[in-house]
Order: C-alpha cells, then sequence, then structure tokens
C-alpha cells in the first residue's frame, strides 16, 4: 500500500472502494445488510417514521371526507402548501436521476456506490408528489378520468392538451414509471446474488421470483448493459423536461413574477440542488448506521457537495436575473411583485429562501467545510428547508397580490396542510428505510465493476 | 398440459423429449476475469464456438472474445419510440381537433408547439419500455429453471467467480477432452453439467 500511496494517480484519483476490498467482501457487506437484523437505530428510525406516515393517511382521509376546503387554499392564493410540496419532492427526486443516468453517461465512477439509494429516493420521493395533485382533485378515485385520456360514456369529452397541467400529468407519470424501469432493471443481477447466498426458502422464493431467472451469462451482459445505457440516454433528457414542464405550470400564465422564460433551466438547477441535498443527508445517515464508511466514502460526499456548490450558485445567479429583468421590464407589476416579495409580507420567506440557498452552499468553496460530515449535513438540511421556500415564495407571493387589491389575501397553512406534509416526510422515511433493510442499499455488481477497474489500473496494466 | 405449450415459446427446459441434450455442457470455475478472458481466447483458438461465460459484473471485451453478434436492442427501442411518438401525434390531433372540438382562449385546436412537450413523454416512455422489455425479451427473462443452475458452483458467478461453459451443443464437444483442456486452462473447479 505505501508505493500505492505515492502513486500521483492516486493523489488525483482516489480509490473509490477503500480498505482493500475483494470481490467477495463486496457481495458481503451489502448482502449482509439485508440479511441480518437491522441495528438499533433503524427501530429508531421507524418508530419516527411510521406513526408520521399512519398520520398523513388520516390527513387524507380527513380530506376526502370534508373536502379540500379543509386546506388553506382559498382566494386569492388557490395553489398554497400541496403545489409547493409537489414541486419540492419532484425536485429531490430529480438527484436520484441525475446520478444514475447522467452521471452515467460522463463516466463517473463514483455514482456506483450511492446510485441505487438515489434512485430509491427518486422513486419514493415522486410518489410523495403525486399524492398532492391526486387528493387535489378531492376524488382520487375519479382522478383517472380528469387526468389522462380514458374514453368513457359519462363525461364524453376530452382532456385539453393545450394546457400545461396536462403536460405535467405525462411528464410526471412517465418519469415515475422510467425512473422505476431503470431501479428495477439495476436490482435484478444484485437480487440474484441475494438468491444465490440465501438458504432461507422464503428469500429463495422472493428473491428468485424477482431476479427473473438471471444467470449472468455473457450474452444476458451484453443486451443488459446496452439496455442499461439506453435508459440512461432516455433518462438525462427525461429528467431536464419533467421539472421544465413544472415549471411551465407557472411559466405559460400571465401572472407577474411566474411569466417569465427563466423557469425551465431554473427549475431544473434548483431541483438537483434539493436532490443532492437530500442525498447528503440520507447517505450521512444511511453509512453511519450501516458502517459503509469504505463504500461511500468521504471523497462521494465531497463531489456531492461540489454538485451542490455549482447549482447552488445557479439558483442565487436566477434570483438575481429575475431581479434584473423585473427592473429592466420597466412592467410596473412585474417591478411590483419583485418588490414585494423582498419587503412584503411574505419577507420572511424570501429572506429564509436566500440565506439557506444562496449563502449556505458558498461554505463548499471550502475543502475543509466540505470534508466535514457535520458541516456538510447540517447544511443540507438548510438547503432542504431553502428549497421548500423557494416554492413558497414562488407560488404564494405571486398569488397573494391580485389585479385588483379589494381580492388581495394572505395565505395561512391549516393543520391538515402541515399534517400532510410532515406526513408525507413519515412515508419518505418509511419506505426508505423498508428498502434498506430488504434490498441492497448499493450496485453490487456495478461496485465490483469498478473495483476490477480499480485492481487493474492498481496493477499498472491495461484492461 | 403447460409443457408442450412451454416448449413451444422456447422456455429453456421445456424441450420436447427426446429432442433435449442429455447434458448442458461443461463448466469451468475460474479466479480472475483476466484468467477467464485467457481461457475464452485460448478455447476460441481450440476451435471450440459454443461457449457462454457467467460473472458477477460485465467484463469488457467479453462480447469480442466468444465472438458474439451486437445487441439488436437499440433497433426495438427506436422502433418503439417512434410508435410513442405517433401515438402522441394522433391522441392530441384526433381529440382536440377531430372528436372533441373545443375552443380554449382562442388557441388552434391541434398545433405543433403545445403538443411537443407529451410528444417527447411518450416517445421516452415506450422507448423505455422497449429497452426493458426488448432486453428481457432477447435474455429470455423470467427464465426460471435453466440447466447452468445444476452446476454445484453456479452461484459463484453472483459473487466472486468467472464461470467459462462450453456446451455440449458445441460440434468439437468431447466431456472428457473438454474437461482437461479447461483445468489446463486454470480452472479450479470442472464439471460436467446434467441438462
Amino acid at each position: 500500500m505505501a508505493d500505492l500511496a505515492m502513486d500521483p494517480r492516486m493523489e488525483l484519483n482516489p480509490p473509490l472502494v477503500t480498505g482493500g476490498a475483494t470481490y467477495a467482501e463486496v457481495t458481503e457487506t451489502i448482502s449482509a445488510i439485508t440479511e441480518n437484523p437491522p441495528p438499533k437505530q433503524w427501530y429508531w428510525a421507524m418508530g419516527v417514521a411510521i406513526p408520521l406516515a399512519l398520520m398523513l393517511f388520516g390527513c387524507l382521509a380527513y380530506l376526502v371526507i370534508n373536502g379540500i376546503g379543509v386546506w388553506g387554499n382559498n382566494s386569492p392564493v388557490g395553489w398554497g402548501w400541496d403545489i409547493t410540496n409537489f414541486v419540492w419532492w419532484i425536485g429531490i427526486g430529480h438527484a436520484g436521476t441525475l446520478i444514475s443516468a447522467i452521471l452515467f453517461l460522463f463516466r463517473q465512477k463514483w455514482r456506483t456506490s450511492i446510485n441505487r439509494a438515489a434512485e430509491a429516493m427518486t422513486l419514493f420521493a415522486v410518489a410523495c408528489a403525486m399524492i398532492y395533485p391526486l387528493f387535489h382533485t378531492g376524488r382520487p378515485w375519479r382522478a383517472a378520468y380528469w387526468l389522462f385520456p380514458m374514453p368513457n360514456e359519462a363525461l364524453n369529452m376530452w382532456q385539453n392538451f393545450r394546457s400545461p397541467l396536462m403536460w405535467d400529468v405525462f411528464a410526471v407519470s412517465t418519469y415515475a414509471t422510467v425512473s422505476a424501469l431503470f431501479w428495477f432493471v439495476g436490482l435484478v443481477p444484485d437480487l440474484a446474488t441475494l438468491r444465490d447466498r440465501t438458504t432461507n426458502p422464503i428469500r429463495r422464493t422472493v428473491f428468485g421470483l424477482l431476479s427473473l431467472g438471471w444467470r449472468g451469462s455473457a450474452t444476458q451482459w451484453r443486451h443488459y448493459e446496452l439496455a442499461y445505457l439506453i435508459l440512461a440516454g432516455l433518462s438525462t433528457p427525461l429528467v431536464l423536461s419533467v421539472h421544465s414542464i413544472v415549471s411551465f405550470d407557472f411559466a405559460t400564465s400571465v401572472l407577474p413574477g411566474w411569466h417569465t422564460t427563466i423557469f425551465p433551466p431554473y427549475f431544473v438547477a434548483g431541483a438537483v440542488f434539493s436532490g443532492f441535498a437530500m442525498v447528503i443527508t440520507l447517505m450521512v445517515l444511511a453509512r453511519w448506521v450501516y458502517n459503509l464508511q469504505h463504500l461511500i466514502t468521504i471523497k462521494h460526499l465531497e463531489n456531492m457537495c461540489k454538485v451542490i456548490l455549482a447549482t447552488g450558485t445557479i439558483v442565487g445567479f436566477a434570483y438575481a436575473t429575475e431581479f434584473f429583468i423585473a427592473w429592466y421590464s420597466a412592467n410596473q407589476y412585474e417591478r411590483f411583485i419583485f418588490m414585494n416579495r423582498l419587503f412584503g409580507p411574505y419577507w420572511w420567506a424570501y429572506w429564509t429562501m436566500v440565506s439557506c440557498n444562496v449563502i449556505a452552499p458558498q461554505f463548499f468553496w471550502f475543502k475543509k467545510l466540505r470534508t466535514s460530515i457535520p458541516v456538510m449535513f447540517v447544511l443540507a438540511i438548510f438547503i432542504n428547508i431553502g428549497m421548500w421556500f423557494e416554492r413558497f415564495v414562488i407560488i404564494a407571493t405571486s398569488l397573494h397580490r391580485d389585479f385588483l387589491p379589494s381580492s388581495w389575501g394572505y395565505f395561512q397553512p391549516t393543520w391538515v396542510d402541515i399534517g400532510t406534509f410532515v406526513g408525507t416526510m413519515g412515508l419518505f422515511l418509511t419506505l426508505f428505510l423498508l428498502f434498506l433493510r430488504f434490498l441492497p442499499m448499493i450496485a453490487i455488481s456495478e461496485v465490483k465493476g469498478v473495483l476490477h477497474h480499480q485492481i487493474n489500473s492498481q496493477k499498472g496494466g491495461s484492461h | 398440459m403447460l409443457a408442450p405449450l412451454l416448449s413451444k415459446l422456447g422456455m429453456a427446459g421445456y424441450e420436447a423429449p427426446g429432442t433435449a441434450p442429455k447434458h448442458y455442457g461443461v463448466v469451468g470455475d475460474f479466479d480472475t476475469p483476466e484468467e477467464l478472458m485467457r481461457a475464452i481466447r485460448t478455447a476460441r483458438a481450440a476451435g471450440y464456438s459454443k461457449m457462454e461465460a457467467y460473472t458477477p459484473f460485465p467484463i469488457h471485451g467479453i462480447d469480442e472474445a466468444l465472438g458474439a453478434p451486437r445487441s439488436p436492442l437499440g433497433r426495438i427501442v427506436i422502433v418503439c419510440a417512434l410508435i410513442g411518438f405517433t401515438l402522441a401525434v394522433l391522441l392530441q390531433w384526433w381529440t382536440g381537433a377531430v372528436n372533441y372540438k373545443l375552443v380554449i382562449a382562442g388557441k388552434p385546436l391541434f398545433a405543433i408547439e403545445p403538443s411537443i412537450p407529451i410528444m417527447f413523454e411518450l416517445s421516452v416512455l415506450l422507448g423505455a419500455f422497449g429497452a426493458v422489455f426488448g432486453m428481457f425479451h432477447l435474455n429470455r427473462l423470467p427464465t426460471y429453471y435453466h440447466s447452468f443452475f445444476n452446476f454445484t458452483r453456479a452461484s459463484g458467478a453472483s459473487n466472486d467467480r468467472f464461470l467459462l461453459a462450453v456446451e455440449a451443443a458445441d460440434g468439437k464437444f468431447q466431456a472428457a477432452e473438454v474437461q482437461r483442456f479447461l483445468e489446463s486452462c486454470g480452472s479450479r473447479h470442472t464439471e460436467l453439467v446434467e441438462a
């Protein structure tokens, strides 16, 4: 190891799997998590998550029984926390796809330790997001008729495909479906590993069925690798399109503060920004609970901090651009709405957003801070909060000052709003903890591929 | 009753009785991908052609070594994506401009610009279905029975072993000879596997 440390290539590219692991150790470390009883912390976390998830179901039942009047949405703020939470959750999902697809296309090998968990996070975040538009219909069991073009006798009409809300339905449902497929395809070889290891008949049956009889033959890998590459290639424009289309919900309206062309790139950058903050939050906890420091190294976390710094700076720049354009447009409504954001009734939300999203990531310029686990954890939490406020500021400030001062208002959430939002966090956490418990949280076969590459380059040989 | 149907569908292990070979082939077990690659190259040079490697992760260059053709998956995906695109055009045009004409905000009943997002989404959606289910089809997944699993160390292929099977279907197949050959290539454990 001594001469390895002196190798200049190692200084530029420190190993992604540390501790001189072997293939069998990688299998053992990751599979054992799903085979052994979970650590105590897992039960504590579940003890928090499950009651919150139950609260979500309670709040949703209350909403269905009483109608959507139980939320704080009312004229003039017809979209309140529901769409704020929707956009926030969808945005969080974007980091998972970015890691699994875009970093794959860019051959960023460091993604392999975190992509599985990040993709799981995407799925669960999108599931949480979809709750809001579904329940905002008030009658979720009928929502399919309104959202999807289902031929039917009762309504005898079709959706308006010229509306960005319909584009959003297609974008989000495509995104959820493709993310789930991508995740499952990635899981198949690892499920076969779990199937082959186990002596437990239930596990063997379940993983045997789920792994579809995967053998790991060269023929299978050949089609598999191409399928994975194509899915990555399809998911890359898809993930960029999803938040662009979410931003069209706002940008195609004629409301000051919403009607801007900057929205698509600004929303995508913000989505990646918030998503990486959530990945850091979850990964720091997961590697601590399961002792995965040699697989999820400080280098992985530092790289994510760098992505946060880059996207956070783009987001800050977008805020400045919005203000510049509001001034430069010389449009008094546009100018008013932006001054109102700074100093109006929602000034506290605006300044929370700026402190969390513009100032917090700037600490990552310093290597000492972006390699410190407590610092990055705290900053990631701040960014999660800041990005929620960003969506709230965009939605509430533009709506609460209507064109007629007589219809001005102020949005206040009800207890159902708060309970539903906190509840989705419980649902998200429950699903994520179940995933950690029962499925390989790190892509076993991919880490072995990286390890093979690493062993070869250490030997100085070609591959 | 199910067996003839499954054999028609080409499900492995359900071949019509009498036609199935008695043995799957001889499987050797190697320590590293490099040894496996060397064994494949030597075997190809020795004239074996029906071979299959089983590995815990994809190995760069193994397809060329095995002489495998390129995967046709790309073409499947393009066709599926084009079907998705066409569906999106037809759906938006027929519902908006033919079956249910309703002028909203003076917008045209059908135009390219507002139709682009759904055209894109449905192309991606069907393309992704093509990629996943096309791959499943090409790999014959799910296949819950395969004679490779009769190899006593088959589970190594999903952990840290690199296996090479010379199949009985190979014209040059002679069980004892193949066994000796794989051992000479460095196989740790070689076995004649039942079909």
